[in-house]
C-alpha cells in the first residue's frame, strides 16, 4: 500500500507527538508508531524537566547551559546547549499553558526542586530547577501532547514499524513500514520524514529500558550510510531498584535522599563534596562501583556485595507521597518496602543514549562531520544527538530536549516542505528491509534468537558497562561480531502474517546488534575517560587529543569512525569538580 | 518453583474456536508475570501473542485477565497469584473487545469513546501571566485522574459494558474527562457535558466497582464517576 504525506513522524514520544503538533498546523502529516501512541517510553520519566524559571529561588538560563555544558564534560555543542537554556522556559510554559498539571508552590506557581548537577551561579550550589508533576513528569507530558495532537487531529498509525528508508543520494523520499495488524508493507512517500524512535537501552542485561528501546531509527538508518555521533557515550543512571533496572528518579536525591554503603555510610562525600548526592549521574554511577569493588556494597542474592541503600527514610512519608508517589508505588510493588521506612536497594541500570543521529539545532541530519546535511530527512528525541548532552546527560535534560529541539523539528520540517516536492519516486523502491524479512523466513533451523539476545545483553553490561578496558571490549566486539553472523543465520518461527510480535522482535533485535557493535567500536576507539565512557587503562580527561565527537560509519558491515568539532563559543574545558 | 500457565489463545485466522494451552515453567515468586511470558514467548512458543513495552507498570501495554480479574502483567508479581509450587495461573484477554491474537484486542473502539469527551485542555482564553496560576490545593483535586494511562483494565472489568450496555463509554472516558472538568484552569464542562450527560454517559454506570478494584493505578474510579454525576446533576438543576 502506498501513502502521501508531505511530513513523516516515526516514534510518538515526546519528540515526535511535539513535531507532529508544529508540522500538522501547516503540512500534511502522519505519525507512525510501532505502539500506541501514549505507550512510548517518554511516559517513564519521573523527576522533573528542567527551566530556569526562578520560581523558587534566583536562577538564570545561562546558569542552566553552563551545567550542561559542565555536566556533559565539555563535549556539548555550547550554541545547542543556549537554546535548550534559553528556550526550556517558554517550553515550560507552553506545556502548562497546555494543561500540564505541574505541582504548584503555595503562591500557584510551577513549583521547582534540585536535580543533579543542576546549580546556581556555575557551580556554587544545588539550584531549585526542575519543574515536575509529582514523579511521573514525563507521563504527564506524554499525555498531554497526545491530548493535543487529538485536539488538532493529528493522522495516527498505530503500530506501524519502520523497516527501511528511501534515500536518493543525501535526500530522503519517504519510509517503508511493517505493520503489526496485517503484517503488510507500507510505503510512506513523503517530503520530510522525522526520526523518533527513542533509546536503545535493550542492548544491556540491566536497564530502565522498555522492551520498545531498540534503536530502530539510529540502527536503520547506520545501515543506510548515515554516521551515528557519540555512541561511546551511554547513561548509567545510579539509582536503578536492585536486580531488575527499573528506574528511581534522581527526583528522591533531589529532595534530600542519600546514598549509604554498608556501613551506613554517606559515600558521596568522598567523591564529590559539594554537590554530594546531587553530583552528575556518571560520577555517582562510578562512585557505586567504586564502592561495591572496595567491598562496600551489600549483600546481594547470589551472596556478593552488589548494591549500595538510597535512603529516603527521613523524608517523612508525607513528602513521600505528595512529590515522591510512584516510586513509592514501585518500591512496594516490586521490593516490598515502603521507603519511607526502609532504605530502597539500589545498582546503576542502563538508561540513555547520549549519542545518535546526529543533527543541527534544527533537527536536520548530518550527512558528515564538515558541515553537509541531508535534505528532508530530520531527528529528534533521544535517538538523536544535537550534542546538548555531550559526554553525560544532566537529570530532566533529556525532557528538555524532547520539547524544544522536537518542537524546532517540527517547525523546520513545515518550513521545508513548503517549498519543495516529493522526489520522483524511485521505480524500485530499496527492498533490504523486505528482503530482511523475506530472509528471516527463508532460513530453516536457526539459532536461538533468545541465546543471541541474552549474550549481547550480557557481554554489553559487563565488558562496556559503567567501567570499561581495552581487553574486555575487544572481548566484546569479537562476541557481538559472532553473534551478528549467527543473527544472519536466525529463522522465523511464527510464519503467521497478522499480529506477529515474534517477527517484530527479531527485526528489533537486529536492530540491537548493530547499534551495540558500532557502541563497543566508539567506547574502544575513545582512549580517555571523558564523562559517562570511563576507562579503565585511560583514566583522564584528554582535551589535546578528544575533545572532538566521533562519527560512526558501517560500511560493508564494517565499522569506522571518524571525527566531527566540539562547537565551543562560550566556555572552555576545566576540569571537573562538584 | 514450578508452576503452570494456562493461556487462553485464539488466532481468529487459523482456527474457529478460542481454546486454552498450558505451559509448565519454571518461576520465582518475585517475577513479573511478563517476566514468564517472555519466557514462554522467547524460549517455549515463539507464537505467543502478547503486547507489552515499559514492563513496571506505566505504559498500559500489557493489560490482560489474571485469574479472572483485569491487571498489567508487568505489575503483578507471581507469588500474588500463584502461591505455591505446582500453582495454576490463569491468562486472558482483556473483554468487551474483540481478540485480535492470544492476549491482544482491538482497542479501537476504547480509544473512540475516550476521543468523545474532549480529553485534551480547553481555556481559548491568552494567558496573561507566564503561567495559569492554581493553588497546591486546587492541582490536588485532579491528582488521581492524571494518573490513568488507558490501559483499558476498567473497561474490560466493566459489568455494564460486558452485559447491559455495550456502548457506556465506560470508567476510563469519564475519568478522562473529569481530569479536566475538576481542573480549575479548564473550562470546556459544557463541550464535554453532551456525551456524559447522556445514557450512553456516566448514567450507565450502576456503581459495581469493578472499575476501582481492577485499577492498576490506584485511580478511585466509581467515586469519581459519582462526583461528575452530582456535578452534572448540579449544573442541570
Amino acid at each position: 500500500m502506498i501513502h502521501e504525506y508531505e511530513a513523516v513522524i516515526i516514534g510518538s514520544g515526546g519528540a515526535g507527538l511535539y513535531a507532529a503538533l508544529e508540522a500538522s498546523k501547516k503540512a500534511k502529516t502522519a505519525v507512525l508508531s510501532k505502539l500506541y501512541p501514549i505507550r512510548s517510553h517518554t511516559g517513564a520519566a519521573q523527576g522533573g524537566i528542567s527551566a530556569a524559571l526562578g520560581n523558587v529561588e534566583e536562577d538564570k538560563p545561562e546558569w542552566h547551559a553552563f551545567d550542561t555544558v559542565k555536566g556533559g564534560d565539555y563535549l556539548v555543542d555550547q550554541n545547542a546547549a543556549n537554546i535548550l537554556a534559553e528556550t526550556s522556559v517558554q517550553a515550560v510554559y507552553d506545556l502548562e499553558n497546555r494543561g500540564l498539571p505541574f505541582n504548584r508552590t503555595p503562591e500557584g506557581l510551577i513549583d521547582q526542586r534540585r536535580f543533579g548537577g543542576h546549580t546556581r551561579n556555575f557551580g556554587q550550589a544545588p539550584v531549585r530547577r526542575a519543574c515536575y508533576a509529582a514523579d511521573r513528569t514525563g507521563h504527564m507530558i506524554l499525555q498531554t501532547l497526545y491530548q493535543q495532537c487529538i485536539k488538532n487531529n493529528v493522522s495516527f498509525f498505530d503500530e506501524f514499524h519502520i523497516v527501511d528508508v528511501i534515500l536518493d543520494q543525501k535526500k530522503c523520499g519517504g519510509i517503508i513500514a511493517l505493520e503489526l495488524a496485517t503484517g503488510d508493507i507500507h510505503i510512506f512517500k513523503s517530503k520530510a520524514v522525522l526520526f523518533a524512535t527513542g533509546g536503545f537501552g535493550r542492548m544491556f542485561s540491566i536497564t530502565s529500558n522498555a522492551y520498545a528501546n531498540t534503536g530502530d531509527g539510529p540502527a536503520l538508518l547506520l545501515r543506510k550510510g548515515v554516521p551515528l555521533e557519540d555512541l561511546e557515550f551511554f547513561q548509567f543512571h545510579p539509582t536503578g531498584i536492585y536486580g531488575m533496572g527499573i528506574l528511581i528518579t534522581e527526583g528522591v536525591r533531589g529532595e534530600g535522599g542519600i546514598l549509604r554503603n554498608q556501613d551506613g555510610e554517606r559515600f558521596m562525600e568522598q567523591y564529590a563534596p559539594k554537590l554530594l548526592d546531587l553530583a552528575p549521574r556518571d560520577m555517582i554511577a562510578r562512585a557505586i562501583m567504586n564502592q561495591i569493588s572496595k567491598g562496600k556494597g551489600i549483600k546481594g542474592d547470589q551472596s556478593i556485595y552488589d548494591y549500595v541503600h538510597l535512603d529516603a527514610t527521613h523524608l517523612g512519608a508525607e513528602v513521600i507521597e505528595e512529590k515522591l508517589p510512584e516510586i513509592s508505588d514501585f518500591s512496594k510493588t516490586y521490593l516490598g518496602i515502603d521507603p519511607a521506612k526502609k532504605p530502597i536497594p539500589v545498582q546503576p541500570t542502563a538508561h540513555y543514549a547520549m549519542g545518535g543521529i546526529p543533527t543541527d539545532e534544527n533537527g536536520r541530519v548530518a550527512a558528515d562531520g564538515k558541515g553537509s546535511f541531508y535534505e528532508g530527512l530530520y531527528a529528534a528525541g533521544e535517538c538523536a544527538c544535537v550534542s546538548v548532552h555531550g559526554a553525560n546527560r544532566l537529570g530532566t535534560n533529556s525532557l528538555v530536549d524532547l520539547i524544544v529541539f522536537g518542537k524546532r523539528a517540527g517547525v523546520e520540517m513545515a518550513k521545508f516542505v513548503h517549498g519543495s516536492h516529493f522526489l520522483r519516486f524511485p521505480k524500485h523502491p530499496p527492498k533490504s528491509g523486505k528482503a530482511l524479512i523475506e530472509k528471516l523466513k527463508e532460513n530453516r533451523n536457526g539459532p536461538q534468537p533468545e541465546k543471541i539476545r541474552s549474550q549481547l545483553q550480557k557481554y554489553m553490561t559487563e565488558k562496556v558497562g559503567v567501567y570499561r578496558g581495552e581487553e574486555d571490549m575487544q572481548k566484546a566486539l569479537t562476541v557481538i561480531n559472532h553473534l551478528r553472523e549467527e543473527y544472519k543465520k536466525v529463522s522465523l518461527q511464527d510464519t503467521n502474517k497478522p499480529f506477529n510480535t515474534h517477527l517484530l522482535e527479531l527485526l528489533e533485535l537486529g536492530n540491537l546488534l548493530d547499534l551495540a557493535y558500532a557502541t563497543a567500536f566508539c567506547a574502544l576507539d575513545r582512549k580517555e575517560t571523558r564523562g559517562a565512557h570511563a576507562r579503565n587503562d585511560y583514566p583522564e580527561r584528554d582535551d589535546k587529543n578528544w575533545l572532538k565527537h566521533t562519527l560512526a560509519w558501517l560500511k560493508d558491515d564494517r565499522v569506522s569512525v571518524s571525527a566531527k568539532p566540539v562547537d565551543i563559543v562560550k566556555w572552555k574545558p576545566k576540569p571537573r569538580k562538584y | 518453583m514450578k508452576i503452570t500457565i494456562e493461556i487462553k489463545r485464539f488466532n481468529p485466522e487459523k482456527e474457529k474456536k478460542s481454546y486454552y494451552q498450558k505451559y509448565k515453567v519454571d518461576a520465582d515468586p518475585n517475577d513479573r508475570l511478563l517476566d514468564i511470558l517472555m519466557v514462554i514467548k522467547r524460549r517455549i512458543d515463539p507464537s505467543l501473542s502478547f503486547r507489552k513495552s515499559c514492563g513496571h507498570g506505566v505504559c498500559g501495554s500489557d493489560a490482560m485477565v489474571i485469574n479472572g480479574k483485569e491487571g498489567l502483567a508487568c505489575k503483578t508479581l507471581v507469588k500474588k497469584v500463584a502461591d505455591k509450587e505446582g500453582a495454576y495461573i490463569r491468562i486472558e484477554p482483556l473483554r468487551t473487545l474483540p481478540v485480535q491474537r492470544d492476549l491482544m484486542v482491538d482497542q479501537k473502539k476504547f480509544f473512540k469513546n475516550y476521543r468523545k469527551v474532549k480529553p485534551f485542555f480547553i481555556n481559548e482564553k491568552e494567558v496573561s501571566e507566564k503561567e495559569r496560576m492554581q493553588s497546591p490545593q486546587e492541582r490536588k483535586k485532579i491528582d488521581q485522574a492524571t494518573k490513568c494511562i488507558l490501559c483499558v483494565s476498567c473497561y474490560s472489568a466493566c459489568p455494564v459494558i460486558q452485559k447491559e450496555n455495550p456502548m457506556y463509554i465506560g470508567p476510563a472516558s469519564i475519568v478522562q474527562a473529569a481530569r479536566f472538568i475538576d481542573d480549575s484552569r479548564d473550562n470546556g464542562f459544557d463541550q464535554r457535558l453532551p456525551e456524559l450527560d447522556s445514557p450512553d454517559g456516566v448514567w450507565s454506570c450502576k456503581n459495581y466497582f469493578f472499575c476501582t478494584q481492577v485499577c492498576p493505578r490506584d485511580i478511585q474510579v466509581t467515586k469519581i464517576i459519582n462526583m461528575t454525576k452530582k456535578k452534572i446533576k448540579d449544573f442541570n438543576n
